[in-house]
């Protein structure tokens, strides 16, 4: 059975003249534990919503989505928002770390949301974490005080501390060079296996697609695997290769 | 109980990072909890001044006065007064500490400067107890001065510096003059500072026989007082009327109730004021707490995003932000109950509100006024956290995480 299981879905948006704009159609995907999966597309594609979708951030309006076999639609805002934090950890293109909070309290912060012993020994999994992606000893820098590769470093323990099941990357290399972003990309794809999280990824860089199991693009809202011949293909082909 | 404890410490974690923005909000309420908190207890201590002030010459809630006085030759004889009076007491089984008597003349005491008229009030050993008189040294009369060859005296600070003494150490007597002078001995010292000397006296002393000085009613009508509940005051007045009228025959007998019988209502109208007055600085100083809160939480969107992203809840982000500016304004609330207390404490309010009087009953910082300040404080806190709390939950994740 698929972790991530969504079928026929749809998105569509209210412009400001009351008319409906599909942002996602028919989308058909599934996820399985531990599994790297990359979506492609241009630029208002669709990539983001269909990220949100995943993430119980937003919710489809047409087709179905389950989560370990659960419907999604019929679940309450509290049931939706404890679900979220439990089950996914989000990087965000722009890392969205909380001003003035040091590494540690950044990395800290989801377990907030957590209960019992997770809640009670936050701080040591934070500092757990941050060893694990190299940044033990930047633990009480602020934001401001690190680099983006550092800050996108600290988002990808945030994302990881709390050991959720799957890591939903918008455009984790977005805002970084490309030596950088490749060394963000190779630790986010090591440390989520280490932990047995699925990734999804969502880029327009094809390197960073290239480094996922399975590959997808996604155009005008639709959904459609990379197939062999596919000039995606070819291009991750050839930079999985290089 | 770890999702309270979350709460928190999402709450403090706010108010620690943002320490600058949190103090500038809360001038307002420090300063608004700090007036209402120091007026409201110099307002109860003011409010003691003024009812022991009152009380000192209308006696206490309430006080029924009672004195007579004969149309054809003026006072009432002493016996017949006595008499009358003693019937009326027995009659009525009241008890000693709630009879006093008062009867005002001038006497002539001779000072070192030579002997001069002082006021004299000749009164009972009850009425100090019922006028709140606390002598600031030595002690007030007993009935055992009664026994005493030695007419008691209790004097102001002007009449003992008149004598030439300082203190009562050296236990000073004064000759009181007339065709038969006494020497008296001051037992005790009042605070009081009329300006001019003056002195309370024993009622009676077993020299006044000797002397035949005479007690009250020789030199001017003497004054029964009657501390009663006070809604009996006025079934005492009609009753004593009637019946002291008939036991002195051909005298008229003048009853009625000598205590500022609406200082009650005065006093509480004055801390109604007051804390109105409090009220209005503090609603002021909450609402410069929900401007800021208002500005900064539409800062903190993509923070709120990102809150949510990891799992917060609606109601989690609407506690936290409420939580956040309780935390906050409670602090200052504490903060300005603790000055409010030094403030009250240190400074020489007696000497300000009394004229130097030493109060009998010296209120203490009210526990009630530090109470309500950090009530009022917490309370605007929650109440101007409020909407920026709505605002929070009202953001669409979506939109605040792309922010």
């Amino acid at each position: 059975m698929s972790l991530l299981e969504l079928s026929g879905i749809g998105r569509d948006v209210r412009l400001p003249d009351g008319s409906l704009l599909p942002v996602l159609a028919g989308v058909d995907l599934s996820v399985a534990a531990g599994e790297h999966v990359s979506i492609v597309g241009r630029s208002g594609s669709g990539k983001s919503t269909l990220l949100n979708v995943l993430g119980l951030l937003d919710s489809p309006t047409a087709g179905s989505y389950l989560l370990d076999g659960q419907p999604t639609d019929s679940l309450g805002g509290r049931r939706r928002s404890r679900l979220r934090g439990e089950t996914f950890g989000f990087v965000f293109q722009q890392f969205n770390l909380l001003p003035r909070r040091t590494a540690e309290e950044n990395v800290a912060a989801p377990l907030l949301y957590a209960r019992g012993r997770d809640f009670l020994t936050r701080n040591r999994a934070a500092r757990t974490m941050l060893d694990r992606v190299g940044l033990g000893a930047r633990a009480l820098s602020v934001p401001e005080k690190l680099s983006g590769g550092e800050q996108q470093r600290v988002a990808i323990a945030r994302a990881l501390v709390r050991g959720p099941r799957v890591v939903l990357a918008d455009e984790p290399t977005g805002a970084l060079d490309v030596e950088t972003g490749a060394a963000v990309m190779a630790l986010l794809t090591e440390v989520t296996a280490e932990n047995g999280a699925a990734l999804v990824t969502i880029t327009h860089d094809l390197s960073v697609a290239a480094l996922a199991g399975r590959r997808f693009r996604l155009d005008a809202g639709r959904l459609t695997p990379v197939a062999a011949g596919d000039a995606l293909a070819a291009a991750t082909s050839d930079r999985t290769d290089a | 109980m770890t999702g309270l404890l979350g709460t928190f410490s999402e709450a403090w974690g706010e108010v620690r990072v943002h320490k600058a923005r949190v103090l500038l909000s809360l001038v307002g309420v420090f300063l608004a909890v700090l007036a209402m908190t120091t007026v409201t207890a110099l307002g109860q201590i003011a409010a003691q001044v003024q009812q022991e002030q009152a009380e000192a010459s209308g006696g206490r809630t309430a006080t029924i006065g009672v004195s007579a006085y004969d149309p054809m030759t003026g006072n009432v004889p002493r016996q017949e007064w006595d008499a009358g009076v003693e019937a009326l007491v027995t009659r009525y089984g009241l008890p000693e500490q709630a009879v006093a008597t008062l009867a005002q003349e001038s006497g002539l005491y001779r000072f070192p400067g030579g002997t001069q008229s002082v006021e004299t009030r000749r009164v009972s050993p009850s009425y100090g107890p019922l006028h709140r008189i606390q002598p600031v040294e030595g002690r007030w009369f007993r009935a055992g001065d009664r026994q005493s060859l030695s007419p008691a005296l209790v004097v102001n600070q002007d009449f003992l510096t008149l004598l030439g003494v300082t203190d009562l150490s050296t236990r000073p007597t004064v000759v009181i003059g007339g065709s038969q002078p006494v020497l008296a001995t001051i037992v005790g010292v009042v605070a009081w500072n009329e300006g001019w000397p003056s002195t309370y006296r024993i009622d009676s002393s077993a020299g006044d026989a000797v002397t035949a000085a005479g007690g009250p009613g020789f030199g001017a009508s003497p004054t029964l007082e009657l501390w009663v509940p006070s809604e009996q005051a006025d079934a005492v007045v009609a009753a004593v009327q009637t019946d002291l009228a008939r036991l002195l025959p051909g005298a008229e007998v003048q009853a009625y109730r000598q205590d500022p019988e609406n200082l009650e209502d005065t006093i509480a109208k004055l801390r109604l004021a007051v804390r109105a007055a409090g009220l209005v600085v503090l609603a002021l100083g909450g609402l410069g707490v929900l401007n800021i809160g208002l500005v900064t939480v539409r800062q903190r969107i993509r923070e709120i995003g990102v809150r949510r992203s990891f799992g917060a809840t609606s109601a989690r982000v609407f506690s936290a932000v409420v939580l956040e500016s309780v935390v906050a304004t409670a602090l200052a609330g504490l903060a300005a109950v603790a000055m409010s207390v030094a403030i009250v404490r240190n400074l020489p309010l007696e000497r300000w509100l009394a004229g130097g009087v030493p109060l009998v009953d010296a209120p203490g910082f009210p526990v009630s006024a530090a109470i309500e300040g950090l009530v009022a404080a917490t309370a605007v806190g929650a109440l101007a956290g409020l909407v920026p709390a709505l605002i929070a939950v009202r953001v669409k994740v979506i939109d605040a995480i792309r922010f």
